[in-house]
This record gives structure tokens, C-alpha cells and sequence, in this order.
């Protein structure tokens, strides 16, 4: 049978789209299924809308602090549901960006859900139409990326409900602020969501299972986490773990239990984001002999899943579940795919999460790098010491290095204050280039900028901080 | 003066775009720096500014539009305020466009420059090692990471001697954990020209393929088309076979006047069925029964044994497009010159409509391909693996050939074998080509 395509890619999120233009890029014949919306949950449920959400919040929450620059405004009021609006038109706007990408490269959009069936060179795509019917199309190549979603515990009632219990997805369209909320998880999405909700004047209380919020970040970047949201208003409970969530018409209680103590919170709506599991059903990946671990498809650094033909990226295949490591995994899938000889293979991913204040990070933190064995030096600058954090009013937080001791590379760095999500970037390409402490200290930053605080750090590792 | 604003390339790669939205209308008046129109590109919509002040005299291109290809007007406006002194001042879109293709051409007038000097291929072999941690290569600079300078400056190992993995070569530092420190220190100076040493890499890699830019070759230059399967197992079975395989060619020429001579006959008297026996069919034949008569020719190696095959299954090498494939004549030592000739013909179309079914091409133990019809007077080709020996043949040509003391003009044919040496030896091959030469030059013997 003479192929359809050369390439088809299963799920237009950043991942997805990301390689299909790649693969068109690339001279790749190429289609794209999507059973939903283009751009996936990052730009329609996730990454892009919560921004959106965000912004609101801290403007809002700036007119409270007004006073502090001189300046005064009565009334200060919120209209929630224009808030939730501009989110979803953000999000609309982008999803017709993906629209527009795809038909600028000349890729087929399929909308519908697929399923594989055996086939050569590649398993079979079959695609149940959003316009009734099916259809099976025969691709060289086929790329899943199909994402993932909420993990929810419906034995112990975090299950979202769309009234009393949310997922990130209910908690993005909501009719009304919570008076009381309670977050389950403190990972990025828990946070941010606390953050948001928090801003718009509601109480929060975040529920953690690890010994401290925000557990992939570094311990002193949580510790100093912890306190500015407590400054803030926002209640933990760390460690805790959920017993039990019970709805009722008033709200929600959830059982914990913590340091060995039972208590019972109540709130008027939950929020479950205790994790990721991926999205592998329904797919026949089991008939075709697709290997999968913990709800995640297992494949090579290439991506190649085992089965001829078929390949697997971005979130559908396991952690970090960030929009940004999709789409390098599957440039680099559809670039090994052409037989080019892809690099950046290992690059470093930074982690962000848009609180207030906001935390960023890349590489190890102190303590993995101590678990590897590897002699370290760390280096810390604290924005109340530069320039323009004080001018802005965001003195809040700090920039902290982790240097190889042996070589000077730079391993990692970790950063939480006003808009740290985008320095961090600078590091990552620092990591990138396989930087030492000697071109980071070699490097002019702009003064003023939060981003002297970078450098500072840099020299700190090596006794030479200037500001301090 | 009326000026065109054009369609800009809000991004290096954008070639169209959508006219989103127009922010002013016939007659508005607009200073430079003022929005006038949104563009949607990718993730985001942008907004266009005025370059130049003056009055909205038309708009081109309406609200909503798709598809607008850079660089076509899509406004005019008409400059107010400039002095109308002439020659007319270029307008700045005009001086805009200008640029642009200048600056194509300086880029294309760059590029024959670029291509008579190339950045020197970093395959060549490695010079002597300089000092260690030294960024020069012959004088050149070597691309390496910060990282990758540090380490190998604390290991003692020569950068000049690491090819590196990363971006365009650069050495990075996956390149400088496995290499070794130089054993020596830099022995004495060479005299240019000089053999150059291999390089101390510790262990030998898979084979680092550089980019073409790498080797020299501009981007842009050329056109790639993808590798397709067919492709592939060609570069992939030939690489393999013509590295691991002990080759040598044995090449004979061959008299066949008598065998045209007997070609024309057997046609003549298969031309009411329509079969005309070509001569590639007739070396099949003698090649099939040449390899029955000395059968060591007709073997495989393995890992376990010489598998000696009971029959010749001839393949026949088919040129199609893009590559070539090798259909097979199966225990062609038994068929008669009329049905080789049916087969071979059918094989070869179907193999060109790539109609062949596996087992059509898989498996023979022999191969001839020839390319005499290209006027090739002789040619070795790469063994097809599993198979022992195969058997290039070159254009039959009139040429000079002595008889005893006289010289005469016959046809003649250059024949070579390529042997796997690790089951056809010189001497086994030679035996082939005297039984296979005995066939050709007299062919009734093919009947026997």
C-alpha cells in the first residue's frame, strides 16, 4: 500500500506541532491529529491561560501595594468573570496561531481521535472524525504525541467534579474566586493556581505529601518559597498526607493527616494536582506490542518506541512534563528521523513556575549534586542587594549558583523572585555551551538589571562577590 | 509622491502572513512610529508601524486577508511634508526593498568565496599534537566548549587530536572524558608534508559523519532529497559488505564472436515465440553452469562453515530509479536460454515497476551485473552479501588481438570477478573464469 504520508504526528500540543512543522521543515510530507484543539492542553488548558490567569491576579495585586510607589487608586475591584474571558481569548488567539502555522507548512490537520492497527513501514493510523466516519491513513513514519492529564485518586474522592473538586482544566473556567480553597500538591501547577487565587484576595491552603513545597526545586529556593507565601496569606500544611476529600452542597473537607495529628479542613472548592499520569489508552498500543511503564510509553533517546515505525515524545513518554522538553524531544525525533545528526540531545530543561514571587530553575540542585558525588561550590546573591530589584520594589528572593568544584562547570542554578523566568534562560544556554565559572564571571550584565544578580552569584561561588 | 508600504518579514523564515487588522483607512493621516495594520504570523499577532508620515491613500490588501506574500504593497501612502526636490528622494520602503536585495546579493556574491575556501575538513588526519589545552589547529582555531578546554587542559589531552561531536565539530565534553592524555610529550618537529600520526583516541567511535556545510559546501547550494528504504539498505548492505568483506578482482578477457554468432541463430529460431536471448542471458547461463563445474565459486561463509549451495540461483543486478535491486534466476543451470531469456525480462520489469515479491529478490548465490550497454570496458563490483563471488561484465568491442605472431581484430569482452577471499581464493576464482571463459568462447558446450 502506496503511504499517505511521510510523517504523522498523534496530538497537536507543543510537543506535536513542534515536530510537525519540524517535519514539514524538513521536506517530510506530513499530517497532524487532534481529537481536541490545536495546541494541545499547554495552550488551550495549561501553560498559556494560567499566565493569563496570573497576570490579572498580580496587577490586581500590585493596586493593593500602591501606596508604596507614591500612588493611590480607589475602589479596587475585580470582574471575575472578564478575568476568566481574557484567559480564554489568550488562549483562543493561540490556538488560531497553530491554525495558521499549520497551513503556512502545508500540514494536514485530522480532526479526530486515532488508534493504531498493525501496518508497514508504520503501524496504521485510523481516525475516528470529529466529522463522523473514519479514516485510515498509512504514514512512514508515525510520532505519538498524545500528552497527558491530571492524576486523581477517586478511592480517597480527589476526583474532580467540576463544582467542588477541579483539575487544572475545571480550575481555568470557574464562575466565581472561592472564598476558601484548599490545593492539593505543591508542585508547579498546585502553586501557581494558589498563587492566582490567593491574589484574588481567597484563602488558600496547600496540602503537601513531601517534606516541603515545591519538592523538585532546590531546599533553599522552597524554604524561601514557603515564607513569601505565607507573607502572602497562603496556609500549608507540609508534609500532609489527603485521608479523605468529602463534598457536600457548602464545600469540601479534606482529612489529613500531619506529623501523626488528624485534622479536617474545610474549603469551598479543591484542587487536585498531585501529579501526571499519560494519555497511552485507547491508542492500541497494547496489540501492537508498545512497551508501557506507569501510564508512560518506554522509548529509546531517540524516541523509536521498539515498534517499526513508531515513535513516542513530549509527556506521553514520562517526565519532566514541560511544553518546552515536548517540543525538543520531538525536533529531535524528527530530525534523527531524517538522518541528520541531531544535537543538544542532553541540553539542560529549565523548570518555571509563575507564582509571585516566581522560581526558576535549571540543572542540579545542591543537594543532587551532592547525592552524585560531586564536589561542589555555591554561589548566592539576594535581590534586597541589587540595584534594580529596589527600585522596582521586588527585592524578594535570590539567585543561587552550584559549580563542578573540579572543572567550574556550571551544574545548576536556582532563582525565585520577580520575573526570574526570564533570566533563567541565560543559565540554560550557559549549561548549553558548557560554560565554567570564568566566562559567567567574564560576562557583562547590563546595569541596572535583576540580572546583575546572575553574576553576583557566578562570582559568589568563588569568594569574589562584589555587592555584598 | 505616493509611497507603497509593503508586506514585511516580521520573521527571517516568513514568506506570507495575514492581514489581520487595519488600524487606519483611506484618508488618515499617520506619522512614523504609528500602528497601522496587525499582522498575524505564528503564535502571535504583530503589530506593523509606519516608516514614513504622510496620508493613507489606498489600502491594497483588505481586513482579514490570507496569504499575503512578503514584499507585496499593501498600502499606499502618499508623502506630505517631503520636499518634492527633484530627483525624488528614494522613499524609506523603497530604500527598504533596495537593501534587502543587496544584501542578497552581497550573500550570493559571498558565496563562491566561501566555496573556494573551505574550512578544512576536520577528517583530515590530525597534525602532530601541539601543546596541550592550545587552541590552534595548523593555525586555526579549534571550536571547543569552556568546559571542554578545562578539562582537557587539567587531563593533559591535546585538543588538535579530538574530533569533536557537538555543533559544526565543536569539541564538547562528552569528546574530552574518554579521551586519553598524549602518552608523550609532542615528539620533534615534522617536516611539512610529513606522514601525520594517527590520532591518540582511545577507543574508535562509530564513524563521525560532518555535516556538508562542515565539508564546505554551502547551505542552499543543493537540494536533499531523503533517504528512501530502497536507499538505505543499498548504502547500508554496500558500506557493510565492501568494509568487512575481503575483496579482490580477477579480470579475464573474453572472445565472443562465436558467441554472437550463436545468438543470432537461437533468436532466429525463437523469433516465431517471440523470445530474443539477450547476451547477459547467455553469461547467466555459463555462469550458472561454470559455477556447477567448479562449485567452490558457488558458496557462502558463515561464522560456521563454508555452506556450499546445491544450485546457481543467479542474481541479476537491475538498475531502477533511485537504486537497484537484484531479482534472481533460480537454479539457472538447468533452464534453457530460452527461459532465462523469458524470465529475465519479466524479472527486470517488474523489478523497475517494483513489483517484485521478496523471495524474487532474496536469497541467490551468485550475482552478474553488467554494464556493457553503458559502453563500461571494465569494472569490478562490491560483493553481495552472502554471496561468494560476483561477476561484473564490461561492453563486447571490437578489438586488436594476436594470433600467434599476427594481429587480428575480434570481439572482445572484459569479464572481472570480485571474490570473498575468505571462500573463493585467487586460485578458485581463476578455475571459475577458465570453466566460465570455455562456455563463453565456445557456447555449445552450454548445452551439455
Amino acid at each position: 500500500m502506496a503511504e499517505d504520508f511521510d510523517v504523522i504526528v498523534i496530538g497537536s500540543g507543543p510537543g506535536g506541532y513542534v515536530t510537525a512543522i519540524r517535519s514539514a521543515q524538513l521536506g517530510f510530507k506530513t499530517a497532524i491529529v487532534e481529537r481536541e484543539a490545536l495546541g494541545g492542553v499547554c495552550l488551550n488548558w495549561g501553560c498559556i491561560p494560567t499566565k493569563a490567569l496570573l497576570r490579572s491576579g498580580d496587577v490586581y495585586e500590585q493596586l493593593g501595594h500602591l501606596g508604596d510607589f507614591g500612588l493611590s487608586a480607589e475602589n479596587r475591584a475585580y470582574d471575575f468573570g472578564k478575568v476568566i474571558a481574557r484567559s480564554r481569548k489568550v488562549a483562543g488567539q493561540l490556538n488560531a496561531g497553530v491554525g495558521f502555522l499549520m497551513k503556512k507548512h502545508r500540514i494536514e490537520v485530522i480532526e479526530g481521535t486515532a488508534r493504531l492497527e498493525k501496518g508497514a513501514p508504520a503501524p496504521k493510523v485510523v481516525v475516528a472524525l470529529k466529522a463522523g466516519g473514519e479514516r485510515a491513513v498509512q504514514a512512514r513514519h508515525v510520532i505519538l504525541a498524545t500528552g497527558a492529564r491530571a492524576r486523581t485518586f477517586p478511592e480517597i474522592g480527589l476526583e474532580p467534579d467540576g463544582e467542588r473538586v477541579w483539575t487544572y482544566r475545571e480550575a481555568l473556567v470557574p464562575k466565581s474566586a472561592p472564598k476558601a480553597l484548599i490545593v492539593v500538591g505543591s508542585g508547579a501547577i498546585g502553586i501557581e493556581f494558589a498563587s492566582f487565587f490567593r491574589a484574588l484576595g481567597s484563602e488558600v491552603t496547600v496540602i503537601e505529601m513531601l517534606p516541603r513545597i515545591l519538592p523538585v526545586e532546590d531546599e533553599e529556593v522552597s524554604a524561601a518559597a514557603h515564607k513569601a507565601f505565607e507573607r502572602r496569606g497562603i496556609r500549608f500544611r507540609v508534609p500532609a498526607n489527603v485521608k479523605q476529600l468529602t463534598r457536600s452542597k457548602a464545600g469540601v473537607a479534606v482529612e489529613i493527616e500531619a506529623g501523626g495529628k488528624a485534622e479536617t479542613l474545610q474549603g469551598e472548592v479543591a484542587i487536585v494536582a498531585v501529579g501526571i499520569v499519560g494519555n497511552v489508552e485507547a491508542l492500541g498500543l497494547e496489540a501492537l506490542g508498545v512497551k508501557i511503564e506507569r501510564t508512560h510509553v518506554v522509548t529509546d533517546e531517540t524516541g523509536a518506541t521498539g515498534v517499526a515505525g513508531l515513535y513516542a515524545i513530549g509527556d506521553v513518554t514520562g517526565p519532566p512534563w514541560l511544553a518546552h522538553k515536548a517540543s525538543h524531544d520531538g525536533v529531535h525525533c524528527i530530525e534523527h528521523i531524517a538522518g541528520l545528526k541531531p544535537t543538544g540531545l542532553h541540553a539542560p530543561i529549565p523548570g518555571c513556575t509563575y507564582s509571585n514571587p516566581q522560581v526558576a530553575s535549571v540543572g542540579l540542585t545542591e543537594a543532587q549534586a551532592k547525592a552524585k558525588g560531586i564536589e561542589v561550590k555555591v554561589g548566592r546573591f539576594p535581590f534586597r542587594a541589587n540595584g534594580k530589584a529596589i527600585a522596582a520594589g521586588e527585592t524578594d528572593g535570590f539567585v543561587k549558583t552550584v559549580f563542578d568544584a573540579g572543572t567550574g562547570a556550571l551544574i545548576g542554578a536556582h532563582m525565585i523572585g520577580a520575573e526570574v523566568t526570564e533570566m533563567i534562560q541565560g543559565f540554560a544556554l550557559a549549561m548549553t555551551l558548557e560554560a565554567t565559572e570564568a566566562e559567567l564571571q567574564a560576562t557583562v550584565f547590563p546595569h541596572p538589571t535583576m540580572s546583575e544578580a546572575m553574576h553576583e552569584a557566578a562570582l559568589d561561588a568563588y569568594g569574589r562577590v562584589l555587592h555584598i | 509622491m505616493s509611497i507603497d508600504v509593503l508586506m514585511p518579514a516580521l520573521s527571517p523564515t516568513m514568506e506570507e502572513g495575514t492581514l489581520a487588522k487595519w488600524h487606519v483607512k483611506k484618508g488618515d493621516q499617520v506619522k512614523s512610529g504609528d500602528v497601522i495594520a496587525e499582522i498575524e504570523t505564528d503564535k502571535a499577532t504583530m503589530e506593523v508601524e509606519a516608516v514614513d508620515e504622510g496620508t493613507v491613500e489606498d489600502l491594497l490588501v483588505p481586513e482579514g486577508a490570507e496569504g499575503v506574500k512578503v514584499n507585496t504593497p499593501i498600502a499606499k501612502l502618499s508623502g506630505e511634508g517631503e520636499t518634492a526636490a527633484p530627483p525624488p528622494k528614494p522613499s524609506p520602503s523603497t530604500v527598504a526593498k533596495t537593501t534587502g536585495e543587496g544584501d542578497r546579493e552581497a550573500v550570493e556574491g559571498a558565496q563562491p568565496a566561501q566555496r573556494a575556501v573551505p574550512a578544512p575538513p576536520p577528517s583530515t588526519a590530525p597534525t602532530p599534537p601541539a601543546q596541550a589545552g592550545e587552541a590552534q589547529r595548523n593555525g586555526e582555531r579549534i571550536f571547543a566548549s569552556p568546559l571542554a578546554r578545562r578539562i582537557a587542559e587539567q587531563k593533559g589531552i591535546d585538543l588538535s587530536s579530538i574530533r569533536g561531536s557537538g555543533p559544526h565539530g565543536r569539541i564538547v565534553k562528552a569528546d574530552v572524558e574518554g579521551a586519553q592524555p598524549a602518552a608523550t610529550k609532542a615528539p620533534p618537529a615534522r617536516a611539512p608534508g610529513a606522514q601525520p600520526q594517527p590520532a591518540p583516541i582511545s577507543a574508535p567511535g562509530p564513524r563521525q559523519v560532518l555535516s556538508l556545510e562542515q565539508q564546505g559546501i554551502a547551505p542552499g547550494s543543493y537540494d536533499l532529497i531523503p533517504l528512501d528504504g530502497m536507499r538505505k539498505t543499498v548504502a547500508r548492505r554496500m558500506t557493510d559488505s565492501f568494509r568487512d568483506v575481503p575483496h579482490f578482482p580477477l579480470t579475464i578477457d573474453l572472445e565472443i564472436d562465436a558467441l554472437l554468432a550463436a545468438r543470432a541463430k537461437i533468436n532466429a529460431l525463437l523469433e516465431p515465440e517471440g523470445v530474443k536471448v539477450s547476451v547477459n542471458d547467455m553469461v547467466i547461463k555459463a555462469a550458472a553452469v561454470a559455477l556447477k563445474r567448479v562449485p567452490e565459486a558457488n558458496a557462502s561463509y558463515t561464522p560456521e562453515g563454508i555452506a556450499m549451495h546445491h544450485h546457481a540461483d543467479v542474481a541479476m543486478a537491475v538498475a531502477v530509479p533511485h537504486g537497484l535491486i537484484t531479482p534472481i534466476i533460480r537454479e539457472a543451470e538447468g533452464k534453457g536460454l530460452a527461459e532465462i531469456a523469458r524470465e529475465s525480462k519479466d524479472l527486470a520489469e517488474r523489478a523497475r515497476n517494483r513489483k517484485l515479491k521478496p523471495e524474487e529478490y532474496l536469497g541467490g548465490t551468485f550475482s552478474v551485473s553488467n554494464l556493457g550497454m553503458f559502453g563500461v570496458t571494465s569494472f569490478s563490483s562490491i560483493i553481495n552479501e552472502p554471496q561468494g563471488a560476483i561477476m561484473s561484465v564490461g561492453v563486447g568491442e571490437k578489438r586488436p588481438v594476436a594470433r600467434g605472431d599476427q594481429l587480428a581484430v575480434a570481439t572482445v569482452m572484459s569479464v572481472t570477478l570480485t571474490c570473498d577471499h575468505r571462500v573463493v581464493d585467487g586460485a578458485t576464482g581463476a578455475r571459475f573464469l577458465a570453466a566460465f571463459r570455455r562456455l563463453i568462447e565456445d557456447p555449445i558446450t552450454m548445452i551439455v
